[in-house]
This record gives structure tokens, sequence and C-alpha cells, in this order.
């Protein structure tokens, strides 16, 4: 499973709009790269990523390989109450990888 | 016979080398499939149908100059209350010569913050990037900025092989 880091802020005020953001350690492989035998690299990339908090989707983003290696996203959602705020990448393959952190409403 | 043989013998050694120094310059020239301003064009009316963008309500920061295509810092952002009758529902951005136009869809959610999205792109060179947003009466809005870019995220392999 790939490493992915994620900040989410420890505590809000209700109402506040804060800012999330959240790599993961992937290749995006884009099929126009060569390995040392010359041959090309496959693509391989992340398809989907998605924030939920609080029963509802905040942002899902459909990649495609114009983005980067080491997909990054910063991103905002509004605090409505304390809970954990998760994150899910899913690659071609249909491997996920998975991260929440603890967001407390003060 | 004789006609073959003198053809033969008119391949002389400066021939020969620009006949290789054309054939790499055309494989360099082909090798990354550039893409052309319609294929963005058919990207956008493959994603939002027939209906034609406004230009405005969303803004891109770009650098003006990028010395490597390989990452690219990209922002949008949108003008929408983000109130739950009137939000933006989903963004996309493309790059009218990269091999692939599209680069990303975002989907707001309704808990979404502020209507500001950041990420890294890749671009093959020296473009327009054009963001497409879509806002819950699903009216269309558009931006395009021009990118200078040194190094585009394909030129690299070009120089290798």
């Amino acid at each position: 499973m790939p490493n992915s880091r994620i900040k989410v802020p420890e505590s809000a005020a209700a109402g506040e709009s804060i800012e999330i953001r959240a790599m993961i350690m992937h290749p995006m492989e884009n099929g126009f790269n060569f390995d040392s035998q010359g041959t090309t690299i496959p693509v391989h990339i992340i398809t989907d990523f998605v924030c939920t908090y609080d029963g509802a989707e905040i942002v899902r983003v459909q990649l495609q390989p114009g983005l980067s290696a080491n997909p990054y996203f910063s991103f905002y959602l509004t605090v409505t109450r304390s809970g954990s705020v998760d994150f899910k990448w899913t690659d071609q393959d249909g491997t996920v990888t998975t991260n929440s952190a603890q967001l407390q409403v003060t | 016979m004789t006609d073959r043989a003198d053809n033969r013998r008119a391949l002389s050694r400066r021939s020969a080398m620009l006949r290789i120094g054309g054939g790499v310059l055309l494989s360099l020239v082909v090798l990354p499939g550039a893409a052309a301003d319609e294929d963005a064009a058919a990207a956008i009316k493959q994603l939002y149908g027939e209906r034609e963008p406004t230009a405005g309500r969303i803004s891109l920061q770009l650098p003006a100059l990028a010395e490597s295509g390989n990452s690219v810092p990209l922002t949008i952002t949108v003008d929408s209350p983000m109130s739950a009758t009137d939000r933006v529902l989903r963004a996309s951005v493309f790059a009218n010569r990269n091999p692939r136009p599209l680069i990303a869809t975002v989907l707001f959610g309704p808990k979404y913050g502020t209507p500001t999205f950041g990420t890294n792109i890749r671009l093959s060179g020296t473009q327009d990037v054009i963001a497409v947003a879509e806002m819950s009466d699903h009216s269309l809005w558009s931006a395009q900025v021009r990118v200078l870019v040194t190094v585009g995220a394909c030129d690299a392999l070009q120089l290798r092989y």
C-alpha cells in the first residue's frame, strides 16, 4: 500500500472553512516513459480520490495521467461537527489506500 | 540493373547522413503525439456535451513560466457563494497541447468550503491551460491561461532516446 500524507487541522470552529491537504506516493506512469531496456512503461495511475466527512463526500477527483507523480490536492471543507475526515485513493488495479484524521469542533 | 547500381553508388556519405538525420528528426517530432486545439475542444464536448462555456466565474492560478513541465502548481478558484442552492458541481482542467488533453475532473460535494482547489499538473510544452466549471444551475464557465514551459513533461525522453 503506498504511503500517503494528509494535513487536517486538529480543531476548528463550526461553520469555518478549513484547508485540507492530501498527497500519496505514486509514480502516476503516463505511458510515455521508457525503462532501462527501452521498453515502454505501461500506464499506471490512481484513478479516483475521495474525501468524506460527516457522512458526505467533500470532494471527489477523477485523476488522469496528466497529473504529476505523487498527486497532491488542496481543498476546503466546511466544519459542521467533530468526527473523522476519511481519505480514499483507488488505483487502476483496484488497490485502495485509506487514511483518516480526527477533527475536533471547538 | 545498371540504373539500380548507379543509384547505389549515388548514395554518398553526405546523403546517407542527411537521411539518417532526417529520420531521427522525424521520429523526434512524431513521438509524443502532439495534440491540437480541436482535441481539447473534443475533450470538453465529451464531458459537458454540446453546451458552450462562457468566459468568467472561474480563475486559474499558474506560474507564467514553468521550468519543468513535470510538476506545475495549479490552483482553480470558482466565483460561487457555495450555498445549498447556488454552488459549483464540478470543474475540469484541460491542456490543449498535451497528448491527453483532459488532466483531471473535480466533483465538489455539498459541504465543500471555499471554492478553491489546488494540485500539480504535467504539461508537455508551452500551451494554454483551460478550466471549465459547471454550476448547480448547469451553466458552464471557463478560463484560459498561457503557460511557458522550458522543458516539457515529454521532452526529457526525446533527448535520451
